[in-house]
């Protein structure tokens, strides 16, 4: 039923698309985190225009598909003028989708410190940004690791969108030993296989690590 | 950018062609995965001895797969094991387990949080296991599954949009043939779906708030 000649056989494809899964994913999962911390601080930054910015970014990203984020670097840009290929136009895409989900996090753990404490430190005469560090943050990042690391278990499954514009990932080569083989469910399996040797230890960890927190008070 | 040229009668009704099928995939897959991600769920909560470790290792894997892997697998791979199915309904099968498989997540710990007195005071008083979950654990636990089901419900109105890969007259499927005709009116025309997708989960999500609150 599975024939282990269509891994050996195309051992190389498989190696690069886990290669340019692993690479895009990395990209995405560092530009995602930068810009959903500045999202973030966009969000719960005490100006009205700066919060209104925030939450159009989330609410938009959030609210369209994913193809749809990458589309528009992969088709929109080039009717603009600007050429990308797919590989770099789906990493872009993942960058931008996923930071909206990772500044909600953020801003809901921020939210979730009760605001007696942000005024407790202001008032005993702690400036915004030292009520921000010293008081709010420190417990903020306990509620917000099991989410972030949840959306980047979603980050690298969600790589796979690159197969669809030729990003060249696992789930791209996958196809063209599909297209060789004629072997679909072989192919096929072996990039699941693939797949979960990066999703398994990254949801482990997720869970163990939530539990450890929810422990730790 | 050409907006007159692509928002014609005949590229607009094309396109909310596609978005009813979209529509209508969402509306099955989220009727299968709800029914199926339940029983999951339940099954897995009440820990039934041999079942609920298999329905796990199977929940795992699926939730730690890409879903266009599973759409490519039931289009492309199932029919190799004797088993098919037309493309559409390929992409149902897809959908549904890949949903089902966090559903099922989303009301096992829903019923988790469930206070465990309240089974053992449901036992202890004379009602079966089963007459316990139905009309103690389940009501409350449910309650408190609102909100992460319907966001789980907006993921999947989304993911409609990766059955494009096996060619269903979906939104994306018809706006990719409508954008290869013209390079000019492919802005627009993104726009446009994407407006339409927002509608949408934006109206869901606001409406998972409201219950949100309410719960």
């Amino acid at each position: 039923m599975i024939d282990l000649s269509v891994l050996t056989d195309n051992w190389s494809s498989y190696l690069e698309g886990f290669r340019n899964t692993i690479i895009a994913s990395l990209l995405a999962l560092i530009g995602s985190f930068i810009l959903g911390v500045i999202v973030a601080v966009f969000r719960i930054a005490p100006s009205k225009v700066l919060n209104t910015l925030g939450a159009v970014y989330v609410e938009f990203f959030r609210n369209i598909p994913l193809l749809l984020v990458v589309y528009l670097f992969f088709l929109g840009l080039p009717a603009l003028g600007l050429t990308l290929n797919g590989f770099i136009s789906g990493t872009l895409g993942l960058m931008i989708y996923t930071s909206s989900y990772i500044a909600e996090a953020i801003r809901a753990g921020i939210r979730s410190v009760p605001s007696g404490q942000t005024e407790a430190a202001r008032s005993s005469g702690l400036t915004y940004n030292q009520t921000m560090r010293y008081v709010v943050l420190p417990q903020a990042i306990k509620i917000v690791i099991p989410p972030i690391s949840n959306q980047f278990l979603n980050l690298v499954k969600n790589s796979s969108i690159l197969g669809v514009v030729a990003g060249l990932d696992l789930m791209y080569f996958g196809d063209i030993v599909n297209a060789d083989t004629y072997d679909a469910v072989s192919s096929y399996v072996f990039v699941a296989l693939f797949y979960l040797l990066l999703t398994f230890p990254l949801s482990f960890a997720s869970r163990s690590l939530e539990r450890r927190l929810a422990h730790s008070g | 950018m050409d907006f007159q040229s692509a928002y014609t009668p005949d590229h607009l009704s094309f396109l909310f062609q596609g978005f009813g099928l979209t529509l209508w995939l969402a509306f099955l897959a989220i009727i299968f995965s709800f029914l199926l991600g339940c029983v999951l769920g339940i099954v897995r909560y009440a820990k039934v001895p041999v079942v609920s470790p298999i329905l796990t290792i199977f929940v795992e894997t699926v939730r730690n797969l890409p879903l266009l892997l599973l759409i490519l697998f039931a289009r492309f791979g199932l029919p190799e094991l004797g088993i098919s199915f037309t493309p559409f309904w390929a992409a149902i099968v897809a959908l549904t387990v890949f949903e089902a498989a966090l559903i099922s997540e989303i009301v096992r710990s829903g019923l988790n949080s469930v206070d465990k007195g309240l089974l053992e005071a449901g036992r202890s008083s004379g009602l079966t296991y089963v007459q316990t979950l139905k009309h103690i654990v389940l009501p409350i636990g449910l309650r408190r599954m609102v909100p992460p089901m319907v966001s789980q419900f907006i993921s999947l109105l989304k993911d409609t949009s990766l059955v494009v890969i096996i060619s269903i007259a979906e939104l994306m499927h018809n706006a990719n043939i409508v954008m290869g005709q013209d390079p000019d009116i492919v802005f627009p025309i993104l726009i446009l779906v994407a407006a339409l997708y927002f509608a949408i989960n934006y109206t869901l999500s606001v409406l998972a708030r409201r219950l949100e609150v309410r719960v």
